[in-house]
């Protein structure tokens, strides 16, 4: 591993000294910022390779500063927060932010997140072919083979895959994928997406119902799940 | 109700009292010439009396005297003046007077009586709920918090008598308990949501396979011993729920289900549509309740008496209050496989309702 660098901007002393130990531990570099304001400074002064945000800061609100960071700072970003209500989240990945993750979380599972984020961010993909245990999808030739077999897939469930593929581990809002796959008319129409991930998942899946690349991330979207990103 | 409300704004009592006082003193005079006006004074009396049960004091008091008044002016003889020829109507009148402010005052009094032993039971009753409330959150927080904080105590202070294996109890411990703490904040807030009356339906379009499943699969761990049955036809249409309440319910009834059961009870879960109502039934083959204990399992902080697992007692009042948010009903009662069943009925509209085939055409 190499010794990426991370921005802890949270006002809680106690959340700090945890990630700190955490991330040192696992070979991460950290700075801290105690509030919105400074973590601004910070990231401008030294942009870190990645950026942890706590959304309830003392001088201003978390989404405020996700949308200046935003403005510039182009590395992930990862919210860390107590708040765990749709809105919160479905807004927070709207302003930009990589992942979210509520507290209480597993360390082991910020790791994950932290890592996913890191890979998707630093390597340039340009590759057209995707594999991933029995699944592979060439997106040049509209191929998709699942234990070296071809599978049907219609033109919108291979889009539909297409775009899962290429966000792997990184979870999808609702509105984000109708308006890519559909189009801008269609952000409220989720029976799309539900009757179309249910379909995908018949084909793809071992166990449509226990499905073990397209996770539903409740209320908020979905996420393609590889060996990659699972979580220890 | 509203008219309730009505009586009770002042201008409004004082209307009503002198109004009723002045169309029945009219209604008097037409069938003077029929009645004589004593029995003119009860029935003004009577119209004072109801008065005095409807509204405030002062009110009253003003339709006693303008009705006495009146009797005096229009009806005792001789007419049309205050004057009074014969003892007998003076003394009249004079009772006539104290009856009507009597009734009044009394009529006020009995009821300011009622009113103060009202509250004073409301209060009674509010301190009893408060007392519950306050014995159960703190036993229910200092419980894993006496956990935590005896376990680190431990291995910062006894370090040297620990071997690993203790020591990977102990955090073990403390895991476990951090996760009941969190899980009692939640319960926590969404009661208080539930309370204040902050629940909000946010109603989208869901695939109730996909989210039975996915629950299912969320709780994996919590679900080890148990045995988990899903009937669901694989076609089942896509209704409108709020997702994220739905899935909070079936969550808080499974994982009851699964810590008040022993290990390889089976837990059933079926989803049908009955016309255009969503029932989810759940039943287990666990041992049941007492029937006399079945209604209150949706009380706040109710846990079956006798037992020694520590649920929050919150769980299923969470669920009662998330299902009739969507005008649901749920129930519980004792199967025929001797363990316990939860009814869920969600009404729907046939416009949220949606039906796989119209998908067929759809590329």
């Amino acid at each position: 591993m190499s010794n990426n660098s991370i921005l802890i901007i949270d006002d809680e002393v106690q959340i700090r000294k945890l990630l700190e130990i955490t991330l040192t531990s696992n070979n991460f570099k950290t700075s801290e910022a105690i509030n919105g304001k400074s973590g601004l400074l910070l990231a401008a002064n030294h942009p870190p390779d990645l950026i942890i945000l706590d959304l309830g800061l003392p001088d201003d609100d978390g989404q405020h500063i996700l949308k200046k960071l935003r403005e510039w700072y182009f590395s992930p970003i990862i919210i860390l927060s107590v708040r765990n209500s749709e809105e919160d989240i479905i807004t927070a990945l709207d302003n930009g932010a990589n992942d979210y993750l509520v507290k209480p979380f597993r360390t082991g599972e910020l790791l994950a997140r932290i890592r996913t984020a890191l890979r998707l961010s630093q390597t340039f993909n340009n590759s057209s072919v995707f594999e991933f245990e029995n699944i592979k999808v060439d997106l040049v030739n509209h191929l998709v083979k699942k234990n070296d077999e071809v599978i049907k897939l219609t033109i919108t469930e291979f889009s539909l895959l297409s775009l899962l593929v290429k966000n792997e581990g990184r979870v999808l809002t609702h509105s984000f994928i109708l308006k890519e796959i559909w189009g801008i008319g269609y952000v409220e129409q989720t029976q799309y997406l539900r009757v179309f991930i249910a379909q995908l998942r018949k084909k793809i899946e071992d166990n449509p119902n226990q499905p073990k690349y397209i996770k539903t991330e409740s209320g908020i979207g979905y996420r393609f799940i590889t060996s990659k990103n699972i979580i220890p | 109700m509203a008219i309730f409300y009505k009586i009770k704004s002042k201008p409004y009592q004082y209307l009503v009292s002198t109004l009723s006082i002045i169309i029945t003193s009219f209604i008097c005079y037409l069938i003077s010439d029929y009645v004589g006006y004593r029995t003119i004074a009860l029935v003004l009396l009577f119209v004072v009396s109801l008065s005095a049960i409807l509204f405030d004091i002062i009110p009253v008091l003003i339709a006693a005297v303008l009705s006495a008044m009146i009797w005096d002016y229009f009806f005792i003889p001789p007419h049309y003046t205050f004057h009074v020829d014969n003892t007998e109507d003076a003394l009249m009148l004079l009772m006539y007077f104290i009856i009507a402010l009597v009734n009044g005052v009394l009529t006020a009094k009995i009821r300011k009586i009622e009113k103060l032993s009202q509250q004073k039971e409301e209060k009674l009753n509010s301190v009893k709920l408060y007392d519950t409330l306050f014995n159960s959150i703190s036993h229910e927080l200092r419980t894993p918090i006496s956990t935590i904080y005896g376990s680190t105590d431990n291995l910062l202070n006894n370090q040297a008598n620990l071997n690993d294996e203790n020591k990977i109890k102990l955090i073990t411990e403390i895991h476990k308990a951090s996760e009941r703490l969190n899980r009692l904040v939640g319960n926590l807030l969404n009661i208080s949501r539930l309370e204040a009356g902050h629940i909000s339906i946010k109603k989208a379009w869901c695939n109730v396979n996909e989210l039975i499943h996915s629950v299912i699969n969320s709780l994996e761990q919590e679900l080890q011993k148990h045995k988990i049955k899903i009937a669901i036809d694989e076609q089942f249409p896509l209704v409108k729920l709020d997702y994220g309440l739905i899935e909070q319910v079936i969550v808080n009834i499974v994982y009851n289900a699964s810590i008040h059961t022993v290990e390889n009870t089976i837990i059933a879960i079926e989803v049908k549509l009955d016309h255009n109502t969503l029932v989810i039934l759940f039943s287990d083959n666990g041992s049941g309740i007492p029937d006399a204990e079945i209604d209150k399992i949706f009380d706040k902080f109710y846990s079956i008496k006798g037992t020694s697992i520590s649920g929050t007692g919150l769980g299923l009042s969470i669920a009662k209050g998330f299902i009739e948010a969507h005008n649901g009903k749920i129930k519980a009662f004792n199967n025929e496989f001797k363990g316990l069943s939860f009814e869920i009925k969600i009404p729907l509209t046939s416009n949220e309702i949606m039906n796989l085939n119209a998908f067929k055409n759809e590329q």
